[in-house]
């Protein structure tokens, strides 16, 4: 944010909520293109589409799920840290249905597994739901409790071992394709587009910023908060379910003490760069899928360019402070104080000018 | 002091009273069950292999004192152990100026997130995890692989039997033991206590009657900081290495060994001494899990969780009513 815009078509476009994590997007694919010159290449292969962005897209779709679910938990002015358990609980339950089952490769056991996971999802959404809706515990410390718990449980589940599978239909759903493209990112679009639609055609949106902006003030309007908080809780569940269904399904395989290991702060990190306030009372899902996708950018780049990966937390620490710094309305002020003063040579007093406006 | 107010004060111990109960009772079960299961040694195992847990448990309580959390203690205690490894081990520094240099540098770390949280009103729990995320990725750039410690002062303490009767503990036992007395005197005896308590009773109010609010955020924040630095010390000792996914969920066990203790979340109401119970009660569940030997050790978490959850309902249970 080093250039001020000039032209009043420049400001408008800047002004657009979408426009800075689509910008920092944009420039973090085309610092791709300088490390490998043929970075947006996508080429059709035995009918399957190939290329770096197509990966990131892939492999970015886990994420883009679990980060839906958080930004409505955000937008109500919650947290939900237990989504990484439940994406290894999910993955777990599943892969034990399916190499328990006689026929591991048949559609009804595929079925009957991810109904088994999508059904403990809806479970542990209503525990967190009830926790922080019913029994009154904040959002952050009432998630927590399943974060600790359900790790032990996906490995209980798993009785610490990592489980493979074989199963074809199974594999369809994270490492699979569907009309050329992979089956995940069509899965995770098609999620991010029901969501869409969901909130901002009907009141559910509106209801839900209300929530999260004041509840006392919409409780006294007459909206059922506490109903919608819970179901915020178990939507968040199940995006994370599913997510968990994806990344199993892609290596085949159940590891209850990694899969899904701290996505949970990726999600918020998404959630925050899209342009949702922590605060709660606004959020953006098509900024929340833009900030999922830079991360997984940020993620490939630092492979591609052959940064030890680990270090990627580093370049996350400064994205999360910076984003968090521009969205804090005191910094701003500073920033805005400090500008003016600059440009005036001294810094003047804001109410000595309207003063002088009015006796004018 | 008459029946009704005695029966409130009596209602604000009750997370401690569970705890102590909580303490007798597995240690009695152990002692029944399990062979050589009582004996001071186990009680003071127990001290000695979560020394560093309890140094960081510390920190965290006058946070959340404050009705803050500081998520970046586990990441802090990792850095520490890889600093002082790389500076002692790749670049020959004496530990006596390795000690110092990483307690100054955790201490001005915590200060620092301290300092963002009260002066751009960014939620400490974001401005922690981004303090995480630094701390961890830091220690990456360092290396990626473990050091391992073989400077002669190092393994001297963590070599060393500090005899009692039959008994013995290490070193770090009496560092950890020291720590809690000195933050017990601060807390209850010195102002800067009284403005943690008041801070995190109502924010609001402390600000109306002159307390310097932001001076002691930051320095919870500051103490936090220094005291996860001294847990990496401790567990530098403990471990005899530097590595970046040490202490990795400490956070976690902090905070559940301070809620256990009976600290209240939202701030305000709570006990250092309560703290030193949690970290006790998190030992003695490794400890019965570990005599149990066909337990495996992810039952650990689970029971924690449980714990977590038994705790934070009675904690609301008792909030509701003091209404």
């Amino acid at each position: 944010m080093t250039t001020a815009p000039t032209t009043p078509g420049a400001r408008a476009v800047t002004r657009y909520r979408l426009f800075w994590p689509a910008a920092v997007l944009a420039v973090l694919l085309l610092a791709n293109l300088a490390f490998t010159p043929d970075f947006f290449a996508v080429h059709l292969k035995d009918g399957h589409l190939y290329g770096s962005t197509i990966d990131i897209l892939h492999f970015g779709a886990p994420l883009i799920l679990v980060s839906l679910g958080m930004t409505l938990v955000i937008a109500t002015g919650g947290i939900d840290l237990s989504v990484g358990s439940t994406v290894a609980i999910a993955g777990a339950l599943a892969c034990l249905h399916i190499s328990e089952a006689a026929d591991p490769a048949s559609l009804g056991t595929v079925l009957g597994a991810v109904g088994i996971a999508l059904g403990t999802a809806v479970l542990l959404g209503l525990a967190n739901g009830v926790l922080v809706a019913r029994v009154g515990v904040q959002p952050i410390i009432a998630t927590l409790i399943l974060m600790v718990a359900g790790r032990g449980v996906a490995q209980l589940i798993t009785d610490g071992q990592i489980i493979t599978i074989t199963s074809e239909p199974y594999k369809l759903i994270g490492g699979g394709y569907w009309l050329a493209m992979p089956f995940a990112i069509l899965l995770s679009g098609l999620v991010a587009l029901l969501t869409a639609l969901l909130t901002r055609s009907t009141a559910l949106g509106l209801l839900l910023e209300s929530v999260g902006g004041n509840p006392v003030a919409s409780r006294l309007v007459g909206i059922r908060a506490m109903r919608l908080v819970g179901l915020v809780y178990v939507f968040s569940a199940l995006c994370a379910a599913l997510a968990g269904l994806m990344v199993s399904s892609n290596v085949s395989a159940a590891d209850g003490n990694n899969a899904g290991l701290w996505i949970e702060l990726d999600a918020i990190l998404a959630v925050v760069i899209g342009g949702t306030s922590l605060n709660g009372g606004r959020f953006s899902i098509g900024g929340t899928v833009l900030g999922a996708l830079i991360i997984q950018t940020l993620s490939t780049t630092v492979y591609t360019i052959g940064i030890p990966p680990e270090t990627t937390l580093v370049f996350k620490a400064f994205v999360v402070i910076t984003v968090c710094l521009i969205q804090s309305p005191n910094f701003r002020a500073k920033l805005a104080r400090r500008g003016a003063g600059r440009r005036a040579g001294v810094r003047p007093s804001p109410a000595t000018t309207t003063n002088r406006e009015v006796g004018a | 002091m008459n029946a009704n107010a005695l029966l409130t004060r009596v209602r604000g111990q009750i997370p401690l009273l569970v705890t102590s109960v909580l303490l007798v009772s597995m240690f009695t079960v152990g002692s029944v069950q399990y062979d050589g299961f009582f004996s001071g040694q186990v009680l003071l195992n127990l001290l000695i292999d979560n020394a560093f847990l309890l140094v960081v448990a510390v920190g965290m309580t006058f946070v959340v004192l404050t009705g803050g959390i500081d998520l970046s203690v586990g990441a802090v205690v990792a850095l520490s152990t890889m600093v002082s490894a790389w500076l002692v081990e790749r670049h020959g520094w004496p530990p006596l100026v390795v000690i110092p240099l990483v307690l100054l540098m955790g201490t001005a770390g915590g200060w620092l997130m301290g300092w963002v949280i009260h002066t751009f009103e960014i939620q400490p729990f974001i401005v922690t995890l981004a303090g995480m995320f630094l701390a961890r990725g830091l220690c990456y750039t360092i290396s990626v692989e473990s050091i391992s410690i073989t400077d002669p002062s190092y393994t001297a303490m963590a070599q060393t039997r500090i005899p009692l009767g039959d008994l013995f503990v290490s070193p770090s036992v009496l560092i950890a033991l020291l720590v809690v007395a000195a933050g017990f005197v601060v807390l209850h005896y010195t102002r800067l206590g009284r403005n943690v308590y008041a801070l995190g009773g109502s924010e609001q109010s402390a600000l109306l009657m002159g307390l310097p609010v932001g001076r002691t955020k930051t320095t919870v924040y500051a103490i936090s900081g220094f005291c996860s630095a001294l847990g990496g010390v401790l567990l530098t000792f403990y471990m005899l290495s530097g590595y970046g996914l040490h202490a990795v969920g400490l956070e976690l066990d902090a905070i559940a060994a301070v809620v256990i203790g009976g600290t209240l979340l939202t701030g305000g109401s709570g006990y250092l001494l309560g703290t030193l119970l949690g970290v006790l009660v998190l030992g003695l569940i490794q400890t019965v899990i570990s005599f149990q030997g066909t337990l495996s050790s992810w039952w650990t978490r689970i029971v924690i969780g449980g714990l977590l959850f038994v705790f934070i309902v009675l904690q609301r249970l008792i909030t509701a009513r003091r209404r």
